[in-house]
């Protein structure tokens, strides 16, 4: 494309399907405890 | 960024105006286009760029419509009926060597009474994380406190006690430890290098910051102490595997400085933070301090891409954000765990939904030894997720918060359903620097 670049990102609506597994980590063991994050953690789901 | 989807796209200036319009009027030609944009563009890049925006809404990466509400609302009724447990944060000392001035642990003691955990209690813990985890394999285990190596025997014997019972429950623990540094030594190091996926140090940045709010019992400063302890905790795991993590407060505004200072110092996972506190504090962030605050998510996200083009590494925590491999919408959207399948447990055994509501008596939710006695606490939890949270419905940044802290809103509106403004406005800002890196970075 000329006018867009399209950066890669996870499809959310794909992971509707193999989603909620819960094997990721805690938002809040990560580093922060004051605050919440989820955007910058891995998927840990094997069958995704 | 379409918010939906997940998608991001980098577009040149027509399409960044053609998009608005394009969005209100799904059907609108190209003729049309011409004669609103013709005047600045020509009739052919108009076209070519609307071509392409069409071709993603088709693709599905743009103009995507919310349909996740039902599926999450499911999500946390199903987490209601059959709650699992895979995360603690264990409180193994409530008392600590610091009188650091802003801790919401009110200098290890929340509220409460001087204690440390006992074995019986933590191993107590362990059974009851292991016990409720269901299928889970991965359990996660903070030690945390107060100052965690006050009892760092106890530390030792029960992640002995996890690894032990691993196997034949079919469990991974992964052991962290979050510490003010003070009583880092050889035996901690190497004890913590070979047991813990993540070590959390305590540190504000500039010594002027630092020692201003993290003086020890004695009123000194803690700054020249713990910084080679640090140094050498850092170096040991090879720069990996660890945060240094500081907090900023309405007299360190300025806080960018202290993010590259830390980085100065030789240390490249830094997690530099909001203090949370009620408005009343004379260190507490103010909605006044926002432009500027704002303002240094901006600077500190310039220098770090210049940094990094450098080739000098640099991970700030904030604007770590993962784009291909990141979490499910379940994830992203059914909020933290707090409550559900993060607890966190007092050195006497009390369970409280997360670290910041310990001794906070109406958030008491049973103890380790009878399992969860307050299930309304528990079925408020389950439910709490961005769709509950009225204010998340039109903020892009949903995806990447999951609606953000619990105790937070708790904490300035009255409600876990709220909304805690100055944290929105700096998670916002930082959702938009992290995707401004990542797009600047590729461009290398």
């Amino acid at each position: 494309m000329k006018h867009i670049k399209t950066l890669s990102t996870r499809d959310y609506k794909k992971s509707v399907v193999t989603g909620g597994c819960g094997e990721c980590q805690t938002s809040c063991q990560s580093a922060c405890k004051t605050s919440c994050t989820v955007g910058n953690q891995s998927c840990e789901n094997k069958n995704k | 960024m379409d918010v939906y989807s997940g998608s991001i796209h980098i577009v040149d200036e027509l399409t960044y105006e053609l998009i608005p319009v394009m969005e209100e009027n799904r059907d609108i030609s190209d003729g049309e286009l011409v004669e609103s944009f013709g005047s600045s563009y020509s009739e052919s890049e108009i076209k070519e760029a609307a071509a392409e925006l069409r071709e993603l809404k088709d693709k599905g990466t743009l103009f995507t419509e919310d349909s996740y509400e039902n599926y999450v609302k499911d999500f946390a009724e199903n987490r209601h009926a059959e709650p699992i447990v895979k995360a603690m944060c264990l409180h193994v000392a409530h008392d600590c060597n610091l009188r650091c001035k802003y801790c919401f642990a009110e200098e290890g003691e929340y509220h409460g009474r001087r204690a440390l955990m006992s074995f019986e209690t933590g191993k107590a813990a362990l059974d009851y994380l292991m016990d409720h985890s269901g299928k889970r394999v991965n359990l996660e285990v903070d030690f945390f406190g107060g100052e965690p190596l006050m009892n760092f025997e106890v530390v030792k014997q029960l992640v002995e006690y996890g690894r032990s019972r691993e196997k034949e429950k079919n469990k991974k623990f992964r052991f962290t430890l979050t510490t003010n540094g003070m009583l880092l030594n050889d035996e901690v190091l190497e004890f913590a290098n070979r047991e813990c996926s993540n070590l959390v140090l305590s540190i504000d940045g500039r010594q002027e910051i630092h020692d201003r709010m993290r003086p020890t019992a004695n009123g000194k400063g803690s700054y020249e102490v713990i910084l080679p302890k640090l140094k050498k905790a850092a170096e040991s795991r090879n720069q990996t595997n660890y945060y240094v993590r500081g907090t900023y407060t309405h007299y360190n505004t300025d806080f960018a400085k202290d993010v590259l200072h830390l980085h100065d110092l030789g240390f490249e996972q830094i997690s530099v933070e909001p203090v949370v506190a009620p408005t009343s504090e004379d260190y507490a962030l103010q909605e006044s301090d926002l432009p500027v605050l704002l303002e240094q998510y901006d600077i500190l996200a310039q220098e770090i891409i210049k940094r990094l083009k450098a080739g000098k590494f640099i991970n700030f925590f904030h604007f770590m954000i993962e784009l291909e491999g990141g979490p499910c919408v379940a994830k992203r959207l059914s909020g933290c765990g707090s409550g559900g399948e993060y607890l966190a447990v007092t050195p006497w055994g009390d369970i409280y939904p997360c670290h910041q509501f310990v001794g906070e008596e109406d958030f008491l939710m049973g103890n380790v030894f009878e399992g969860i006695k307050n299930t309304e606490i528990a079925d408020s939890f389950a439910r709490c997720n961005v769709y509950t949270k009225p204010e998340c419905a039109d903020c892009f940044a949903k995806f990447y918060c999951s609606g953000g802290c619990a105790a937070n809103s708790y904490h300035f509106t009255g409600s876990i359903n709220g909304n805690y403004t100055i944290g929105c406005e700096l998670e916002r800002k930082r959702v938009e620097c992290a995707i401004m890196i990542k797009a600047a970075m590729a461009d290398e």
